[in-house]
């Protein structure tokens, strides 16, 4: 049995010391800028708060690759939980990104940001079975659990994957995991962006191995992944150039020259249906963009005003994201209804009645 | 401890009177059906778990959407409970009516608004049937994965709420992977839209946290659904064991092997008899256990993984291995478990369905402990297992009629749940708490725990007036099923000692 035990992997539990310093934040009022590997800082809006590391709190707490289930807490670094997943030829579906070596497991459940397959296999909230919650009253709290299918009482696990820890810390996660597919073939054909977007609606009806599509400079990217003879007959089928298969690990981390920190314009990522056509935006040339998920992540690099930007992003069914660098008066996140704003305080408030965690990084009075 | 709605265990409930509320309904909704005749309202004092019964104050049958709004305004305004119902086939009596609430029907919203081929969505009102998906999407290629047993009549309503799965939960997701967006009423009436028709929508992913919420935190009037392309090809093998925990070992070795199944079923030897009596599915009688290992995908891939899949079976010490030589017979060994439930209650004139779910690696443990308490309360237990992803499905064999067996069903259902947290299960994979396993939640949480989902609660609905009762205990209810479990526990201690 290939089965793992608890103390196979090394690790610290710091819940405790966790939980204490939370107790003391309740009861003094002192809102927390909470942290792993601090790789995300440049994400959401900056939190004035003391410091909360979870980086003591760490290590691989459970593994079976026979369940498909990893139990993992919130300060392991992510290179450490995807190293132990290929040595038993698994891994994250949901391909996340890192931001340096630094970056965590709780920090890629926080901010809930996937990779290039995300179209395919899911998101990161797809794969989370189940959370280890500490709340305001310093007390961890699970819910959901170890097992694929779990309808006791209200999913609040997902409910913290994206929710960039304003409503408590996170302190361990369960996911589900996947086995490595048996082949990988990247791709880059040469085509105009119109082309490249006809010729992924039609794929896109088909059961065809693609697990990653992006469009940059003329070239569609293309990754096929799956079994050794769909991805050959897939391969011969649509023709182009072989691809490096790590182009896409740069473009999951942002590490693509396109994503140069040398351009000193704000970064956006708007995420739309991927069939959304160009915004029609006079200061935009949406051949200037990067098309990921197939056309429902797209990257812009432009000074213009959000307002107008975040406008045409609405009506074409989708929203914008700012990445920086931080523009006065821009809100990284698109500004939600009244009614929505409403319904997420009543959450906040209920969850985090101190604010003590991470007030105002996803939006102002949050 | 009754199963009803009990004010003193589970809060006191407005006690609004029946005329007046009625009267104002009629006076606000004049258009809208308001059944309050008792005849009239009779089909719906249960849903799927019809040993749970309770008729309702009054039905509303409303055909709009503003109909829905106003009448989740009145019933805000004078403090009346709602309880929402879909198609009314839920297994846990999470739309069980409350007698002093009103009973919301959403059957007439029944259209599917639009199929985008190119989008591969659907957007549907909530009536929907969850099969009348995947038919309207067929002519392109596409359909919507989750499958219920009860896909035939279950509504897509009824699955967001319950967080619905089926047999292709491991490869495909359960409701909350294939749903995108979803508009809402709130119990003041309001509309939210949660989700998006992008990948993802920015804030709290109030999406995921409707989604299983029973119909607690709000209404959902219009859902968009994800499409899947249909698998190029579908085939599957049947294996046979002379042993039932060779096949549950042979379930983890395919999945080490680094295959995931489209469905991967396990039947024991009492429903395998049940089965092949009803539907004559093929299935090798006498057999203690088989597998059904449905792989799906591209040709060239399947027929790879068939191979390696039967040598797996083979290695596991399967007695024999069978693939389904067409569709015709693929489907007939579907047929067999998708028909497991009825072909089961033809064997006996009740049956109780359990829906636990347990890491895999427990299962021979929970089998064996499943079979000793069959024995000590001296029912039979038929099991059929989404053993793919550890969802157990225990049908315990029973006859209401006679005295005190009904008891002793649901004393044995709540003892093979609380098995199934002990080994680091869940009380419930598919079929939601409602009603019925509103008890065992109190073993699943701590009171701290369930604070919390209180909390959650209280965000959206401070006044607690959609479905009341259902899905989270009250503390004082978790302090009475302590009180009695530890006085069942009492004597047996004593006669031992």
């Amino acid at each position: 049995m290939a089965s793992t035990a608890p103390t196979d992997y090394p690790g610290h539990d710091a819940s405790a010391a966790l939980g204490e310093r939370l107790r003391q934040a309740a009861a003094e009022r002192t809102p927390l800028r909470i942290v792993g590997g601090d790789t995300r800082h440049f994400y959401g809006r900056p939190v004035e708060g003391e410091t909360l590391s979870t980086a003591e709190h760490h290590g691989i707490t459970f593994y079976d690759p026979v369940e498909l289930v990893v139990s993992v807490r919130a300060g392991t670094p992510l290179t450490e939980l995807e190293a132990a997943l290929a040595e038993h030829g698994q891994m994250l579906g949901f391909e996340p990104p890192r931001f340096g070596e630094a970056s965590t497991v709780g920090g890629m459940i926080a901010t809930g940001l996937s990779g290039p397959r995300r179209p395919w296999a899911g998101a990161v909230r797809d794969f989370v079975l189940g959370i280890r919650l500490i709340n305001h009253e310093g007390i961890e709290q699970r819910f959901g659990g170890q097992v694929m299918k779990n309808v006791a009482g209200y999913d609040l696990s997902r409910l913290m994957v994206g929710a960039q820890g304003s409503l408590g810390v996170i302190g361990e996660v369960s996911l589900k995991v996947i086995p490595r597919p048996l082949t990988t073939q990247s791709l880059r054909l040469e085509l105009p962006l119109a082309d490249a977007r006809q010729r992924l609606a039609e794929w896109g009806r088909e059961p065809l191995p693609i697990s990653a599509a992006a469009w940059l400079d003329g070239a569609l990217h293309l990754r096929l992944e799956g079994g050794p003879s769909s991805v050959a007959a897939t391969r011969e089928r649509i023709g182009g150039d072989d691809l490096d298969n790590a182009w896409w690990d740069a473009l999951r981390d942002l590490a693509l020259p396109f994503f140069s920190a040398d351009d000193a314009r704000p970064l956006w990522r708007l995420s739309l249906p991927h069939r959304a056509p160009d915004l029609g935006l006079a200061e935009i040339d949406d051949t200037a963009m990067l098309h990921d998920w197939a056309g429902a992540q797209r990257w812009l690099r432009a000074e213009l005003d959000s307002e107008a930007l975040r406008e045409a992003c609405r009506e074409a069914g989708g929203h914008a994201t700012c990445y920086g660098p931080r523009v006065a008066g821009v809100e990284p996140f698109t500004p939600l209804s009244a009614v929505l704003m409403k319904y997420h305080r009543n959450l906040k408030a209920e969850l985090d009645p101190h604010g003590i965690f991470n007030p105002g990084r996803l939006y102002a009075d949050l | 401890m009754n199963i009803l709605y009990d004010e003193r265990l589970d809060g006191p409930l407005p006690n609004r009177d029946p005329a007046e509320v009625q009267a104002d309904l009629a006076r606000h909704l004049p258009d809208m059906t308001l059944l309050h005749r008792e005849e009239d309202m009779r089909p719906f004092e249960c849903d799927g778990l019809s040993v749970y019964r309770a008729l309702p104050m009054l039905v509303a049958l409303p055909d709009t959407l503003d109909q829905v709004r106003t009448l989740l305004a009145r019933c805000h305004a004078l403090g009346v409970p709602v309880v929402t119902r879909g198609a009314g086939t839920g297994l846990s009596a999470g739309s069980l009516p409350l007698e002093q609430g009103v009973l919301l029907v959403l059957s007439r919203f029944a259209r599917i608004l639009e199929i985008d081929p190119e989008a591969r969505i659907a957007r549907v009102q909530p009536g929907v049937r969850n099969l009348a998906i995947s038919e309207a999407a067929a002519p392109y290629g596409l359909y919507y994965a989750p499958d219920p047993s009860s896909q035939i009549a279950c509504s897509i309503g009824g699955n967001v709420a319950e967080n619905a799965g089926g047999v292709h939960c491991l490869k495909y997701g359960l409701t909350v992977h294939n749903v995108i967006q979803a508009q809402v009423l709130t119990i003041e009436g309001e509309t939210l839209t949660l989700g998006s028709d992008a990948l993802d929508a920015p804030g709290f992913d109030l999406m995921a946290l409707f989604t299983g919420s029973e119909g607690m935190l709000g209404v959902v009037t219009e859902i968009t659904v994800k499409l899947l392309p249909k698998p190029e090809t579908a085939k599957v093998l049947m294996a046979s064991f002379d042993d039932v925990e060779k096949a549950g070992l042979a379930v983890g070795d395919i999945i080490e092997a680094g295959i995931i199944p489209g469905g991967l079923e396990m039947m024991d030897k009492l429903a395998i008899q049940a089965a092949e009596d009803f539907v004559k599915a093929g299935y090798p009688v006498g057999a203690e256990a088989i597998l059904l290992c449905e792989l799906d995908g591209v040709e060239a891939d399947v027929d790879d993984d068939c191979a390696r899949v039967r040598r797996v079976l083979e290695a596991a010490g399967a007695t024999e291995v069978r693939q389904a030589r067409d569709e015709a017979e693929r489907a007939r060994f579907w047929a067999g478990r998708k028909n497991a439930f009825p072909a089961v209650g033809r064997m006996s004139p009740d049956y109780y369905c359990m829906d636990g779910t347990i890491p895999r690696r427990a299962l021979p443990r929970v089998l064996t402990g499943i079979a000793e308490l069959s024995e000590r309360y001296g029912l039979r237990v038929a099991n059929v297992f989404h053993a793919g992803d550890g969802n157990m499905h225990p049908l315990i064999l029973f006859d209401a009629n006679r005295e005190g067996e009904l008891d002793v069903a649901e004393a044995l259902g709540g003892e093979i749940l609380e098995l199934c947290v002990a080994v680091g299960g869940t009380i419930t994979g598919e079929h939601g708490v409602g009603r019925e396993k509103i008890n065992q939640m109190c073993a699943q949480f701590r009171p701290d725990e369930l604070a919390t989902f209180r909390a959650a609660k209280a965000a959206f609905d401070p006044a607690e007036l959609l479905n009341p009762g259902k899905n989270i205990p009250t503390p004082a209810r978790c302090s009475e099923f302590k009180t009695i479990k530890q006085a069942a526990d009492a004597p047996a201690t004593s006669e031992q000692g």
